[in-house]
């Protein structure tokens, strides 16, 4: 495996907010959050297609919703921790947190497109139309553009320390459309249908449809935090490739 | 079991240019990801990699 001699210490959990000693961990950590979100997956994706039942109304079509809402709900929370990375790389000035905000943000767009694309493609057979311009699905596109609006920022800042820091600004900004994709649908009168799934009262579904779509959003989990640890380690060492350490290690590098 | 044969689930009672076309493109994207970010790291390395022998001499 990777060389990491050089992190050898006594267990300080603070070491690993250092692109130095976090790249190594990262790679540990990929192959186990990668083989995670493919049993989960496998397993959702059985659940969804040959346990749960056809739906009364929506006949078939509605087993889309087994990608459309783990990924609409990913496409948030993604959003939220990007922000989150962004806006401690603002207070504590600490380099990893703007790589992990840069890293997380080409996920979060990716699942807002794939709950966008599978939306219209439940929309059609089942509202007879691709897109309206309805409170959620207008508020869910704007948070793609938020996505694009912080990458395309960043990537026209030379300096990462500063696209970092005016890439948050723009994130943290952004934070106030996610309570208003949560709550469009009571807020205002929308063709997207309410909430399938709330803290507060059971499922308005079968108990395996609810079952395959938890399943799938966990396995949707782990393939985010895979994929985003995987770019904040190209993110890391197209950083600090001038520094010892690189240079140092490059023969173990992996 | 909710499908009599395989054409019976690939059929999608009907509905399978749409249930195949969100869960075709959500894979093609995730696979497109990671392949692209696994090309992206050998790319960084390689260039390193060249970098530090013009700069060293060999390794």
């Amino acid at each position: 495996m990777t060389g990491h001699n050089w992190t050898r210490a006594s267990v300080n959990w603070f070491k690993y907010s250092s692109p130095q000693t976090f790249f190594p961990l990262a790679a540990k950590l990929v192959p186990w959050f990668g083989a995670a979100a493919a049993l989960l997956c496998v397993a959702g994706l059985y659940i969804g297609f040959f346990v749960a039942p056809t739906d009364a109304q929506q006949g078939e079509a509605y087993r889309i919703i087994f990608i459309h809402v783990p990924a609409a709900w990913m496409s948030m929370f993604i959003y939220v921790v990007m922000a989150f990375w962004a806006g401690a790389g603002l207070v504590f000035n600490t380099r990893l947190s703007g790589m992990m905000a840069s890293a997380l943000a080409p996920s979060g767009a990716l699942m807002t497109f794939i709950a966008l694309w599978t939306g219209a493609l439940w929309g059609k057979p089942t509202w007879g139309t691709w897109w309206v311009w309805d409170a959620r699905l207008t508020s869910e596109l704007i948070l793609l553009f938020l996505y694009f609006g912080f990458m395309a920022l960043q990537a026209a800042i030379d300096n990462p320390r500063r696209a970092d820091k005016a890439g948050a600004v723009l994130a943290l900004t952004g934070v106030v459309n996610i309570p208003i994709i949560y709550f469009s649908v009571q807020w205002w009168n929308t063709l997207h249908q309410g909430a399938s799934v709330s803290l507060k009262s059971a499922p308005s579904m079968a108990a395996t449809m609810f079952a395959g779509m938890i399943v799938m959003a966990l396995g949707f989990w782990m393939y985010s935090i895979a994929a985003a640890l995987l770019r904040v380690r190209c993110i890391i060492l197209e950083r600090e490739h001038r520094s010892d350490w690189v240079a140092q290690h490059m023969g173990t590098l992996k | 079991m909710n499908w009599a044969s395989w054409n019976d689930f690939f059929a999608m009672g009907g509905y399978a240019l749409y249930v195949w076309g969100s869960y075709g493109v959500t894979l093609g994207l995730m696979i497109t990801e990671i392949v692209l970010l696994i090309l992206r790291k050998r790319s960084i390395l390689e260039h390193l990699g060249r970098i530090r022998g013009s700069t060293r001499g060999t390794r």
